[in-house]
């Protein structure tokens, strides 16, 4: 499972919502196999940007591409995208009447692969969780962790060319968040798969991404490796964003 | 489809088409309407008749509205009642011009036949309990007037609303009551013998009026239009079945007021059958042959309850099978009709809250006022019956259809479209299963409002559990109101079991 998946790409995108201007030029790549963190504070555009990657939203203006193909051109398929792209959510979503097998099943069964229950299977083994011993379980029945993880497995296991997670360790106490994200390290490190990750936690960027685009306002403020970020803040938004998260340079 | 059908047809019970129409007699919901009802129809049985019986129907509106419709043929009718609540005509002349009036208008506006009087006048009767007549010295109306702001009148809701009831005798007479309740029939006179209320609307022939020893007040402003009785017929009748008209003018002043009320005594104070008194007195006229078997139901006697129960159980089953049927239909057009209505309402969420105001505007209107306003477009019997209680079903289910679908969890239906599911599939997978133990509450409450609302299906001749209730209230006989209601009752608890298990077994797993 070494697929590397497609590249990414946002060209001088514009979303307004009303008199609201979420996004305002923004442009950003995440490379095959690259993990990009968009980090923020709230209203800055990152999660509104995340979701124009799986034409959840559209923009006003701009281009979305993945792998080169304008996501919102004519003749886009916006619902053949997103069983492409694997989504993660803050919450979960995990649907509450179908078992953690049936949930992990969900995009292969939507793109009709044979081997739905064994891809479903393998998913839950990557993030940590035998599927003999919780496939059976319903997602009332699991912890806070253990329902993130099903959804990661959830957003993995038809292989998508790229993965999406909004804020996915947001809801988690810091002990299961510090596990989720050895886990999520360790996935990234064996998978080498295309994964935006929107948070607004500088340090967490810091740790998991290849890249970390500091978005202000609907705009870019910094687009660096975490090296690069660190060594030299662009501006004095994001040495404070640094110095909230207590990361040192 | 086809088991909705089914249903329909059973509902209908369409009879042979090939056999002759039935006489279709009816009568309105008080013992002497009952009465004159059955002797109609036996007389036509006699005369070799096939007769459909339609008793009980609501009131006065309701029952011209169906002679009117077709829907029944003839029922016993007050001339002065023709007058004035169906004419709308001021209360003027005698006897005979009254008769006259009334003929020539209803022959000539709607096609019916007022046939010969039957030989008494059933007019309005003031009545107070003899203590108090003679404590305030009432012996008139104009008596009345003077002690009325003192007084509580308990009166029958026809009466309240009529011209020639409350409204134009407080004209007349400048009365004005400290209060007025409105009463009906069964339980006017018990509420006045309890001293619930100190005067009552009864009528003249009632023959409660002599066992509760109560004073009828003298009219004697002449108020009080002619109440001459008489068949009153449609023309349809007339010209299909003239023998059936001769066969009813047979009765042709063959009935005076003393007859009547001894009649009406047997009925509402010794709680005979009203066929059994019918009979007897059709007999006693040399009308029916001796011989003839009586179709009254054996007399339960003084027995037990459930012995009482036990003598209806053919009727009784009978009655709860139509109840059901009411209901399960209604319930199933409502569900087929206000489940596509709910999801509709939540893809456009602008009209969802006017929509959903007016059909809770249709519970907020009284059961028997919608059956009447029903009457014209539909006529009597089940579909009316089907079309008022589908439309009382319809408020739960549409408004928790609704939110059930549009509440259900937010978190998850995003999910489900950010990882490709159509609308369509978020819709069919997610929201519906995730609204179905909200959507079956909803059901679940329109079914018991329907088992109640359907007893009030007797009023317009589509039968259920309503019937023994209507006609025990008519006929002053609570067991049986009581062998209608505690069923109906049983029913209710029935339908809210059965339901709440079909919620458990629809609630998707993995919830709660």
């Amino acid at each position: 499972m070494t697929a590397l998946g497609a590249a990414l790409a946002a060209h001088a995108v514009v979303k307004r919502f009303g008199a609201v201007t979420a996004l305002d030029g923004v442009s950003m790549r995440a490379a095959s196999g690259e993990t990009v963190a968009l980090v923020g504070e709230s209203g800055s555009g990152k999660t509104t940007l995340l979701r124009c990657f799986n034409a959840l939203t559209v923009p006003d203006a701009g281009r979305v591409t993945v792998d080169d193909t304008d996501v919102a051109g004519a003749g886009a398929d916006p619902v053949a995208l997103r069983r492409r792209i694997g989504y993660v959510q803050q919450d979960g979503g995990l649907l509450p009447h179908w078992t953690v097998q049936r949930n992990v099943e969900l995009v292969p069964r939507l793109r009709a692969m044979p081997d739905a229950a064994a891809r479903a299977a393998e998913a839950l083994d990557l993030v940590g969780l035998d599927a003999a011993r919780f496939g059976a379980r319903w997602p009332r029945d699991l912890s806070g962790g253990q329902r993130q993880r099903v959804a990661i497995a959830r957003a993995l296991a038809a292989h998508p060319d790229a993965v999406l997670l909004d804020e996915p360790f947001g809801a988690l106490d810091a002990i299961t968040r510090g596990e989720l994200r050895e886990a999520f390290t360790a996935l990234r490190a064996r998978l080498r798969l295309t994964t935006v990750i929107v948070t607004h936690d500088l340090s967490e960027a810091v740790a998991l991404a290849d890249r970390v685009v500091v978005l202000r306002g609907g705009r870019v403020e910094q687009d660096a490796a975490p090296r690069d970020l660190l060594a030299a803040p662009a501006s004095d938004y994001v040495r404070t964003l640094l110095a909230r998260a207590g990361v040192r340079p | 489809m086809t088991l909705l059908a089914l249903l329909f047809a059973l509902a209908f019970q369409t009879g042979d088409s090939t056999a002759p129409r039935p006489v279709v007699v009816a009568s309105k919901p008080f013992g002497e309407s009952y009465v004159l009802a059955e002797m109609f129809a036996q007389l036509l049985e006699a005369r070799g008749m096939a007769v459909d019986r339609r008793l009980g129907l609501g009131a006065t509106q309701i029952a011209f509205s169906a002679l009117r419709a077709g829907a029944i043929d003839v029922y016993p009718e007050y001339t002065g009642t023709g007058l004035v609540a169906i004419l709308h005509e001021t209360p003027t002349g005698d006897r005979a011009q009254v008769y006259r009036e009334v003929a020539a208008q209803f022959r000539a506006r709607w096609d019916a036949r007022w046939l010969p009087p039957l030989g008494f006048e059933n007019t309005y009767a003031i009545a107070v309990r003899r203590a108090t007549a003679d404590s305030l010295h009432l012996r008139t109306l104009t008596d009345l007037a003077r002690a009325a702001p003192g007084l509580r009148a308990g009166l029958t809701p026809d009466f309240i609303g009529r011209d020639d009831g409350l409204p134009g005798l407080a004209r007349a007479y400048g009365l004005h009551f400290a209060a007025v309740h409105a009463l009906l029939p069964a339980v006017k006179y018990q509420a006045l013998a309890a001293g619930g209320v100190d005067v009552i609307d009864g009528y003249s022939t009632d023959g409660l009026i002599a066992r509760y020893d109560l004073v009828v007040l003298r009219d004697d402003r002449g108020f009080f239009p002619p109440y001459e009785a008489a068949p009153l017929a449609s023309g349809a009748l007339a010209r299909r079945n003239p023998a059936a008209i001769a066969a009813l003018s047979e009765l042709a002043g063959r009935l005076d007021a003393a007859t009547m009320r001894r009649l009406n005594e047997r009925v509402e104070v010794n709680g005979e059958p009203a066929a059994t008194v019918a009979h007897d007195e059709l007999r006693a006229l040399g009308l029916v042959d001796r011989g003839a078997a009586s179709v009254a139901p054996a007399s339960a006697g003084r027995g037990s309850f459930v012995a009482y129960l036990w003598s209806r159980r053919s009727t009784l089953a009978a009655e709860t099978a139509r109840h059901v049927l009411l209901v399960a239909i209604s319930l199933l057009v409502a569900i087929l009709i206000a489940v596509p209505l709910g999801l509709a309402l939540e893809r456009a969420p602008r009209a969802a809250e006017p929509v959903i105001r007016v059909v809770g505007l249709l519970q907020t209107v009284p059961g028997i006022a919608l059956l009447a306003f029903m009457l014209p477009l539909l006529g009597i019997g089940v579909v009316p019956a089907l079309v008022a209680l589908t439309l009382y079903a319809l408020l739960p289910i549409v408004r928790n259809t609704y939110t059930g679908v549009r509440d259900a969890d937010p978190s998850a239906t995003a999910a489900a479209r950010a990882l490709g599911m159509t609308p369509r599939q978020v819709l069919l997978q997610v929201r519906l299963p995730l609204a179905a133990p909200v959507m079956f509450a909803g059901i679940r409450t329109a079914g018991v409002i329907a088992v109640g609302t359907a007893t009030l299906a007797a009023f317009i001749g589509a039968g259920g559990l309503g019937d023994p209730i209507v006609a025990g209230l008519a006929l002053n006989d609570t067991r049986m109101v009581l062998s209608g209601a505690i069923p109906a009752a049983l029913l209710a608890l029935a339908t809210d079991g059965v339901l709440a298990l079909a919620e458990r077994l629809a609630a998707p797993k993995g919830l709660g």
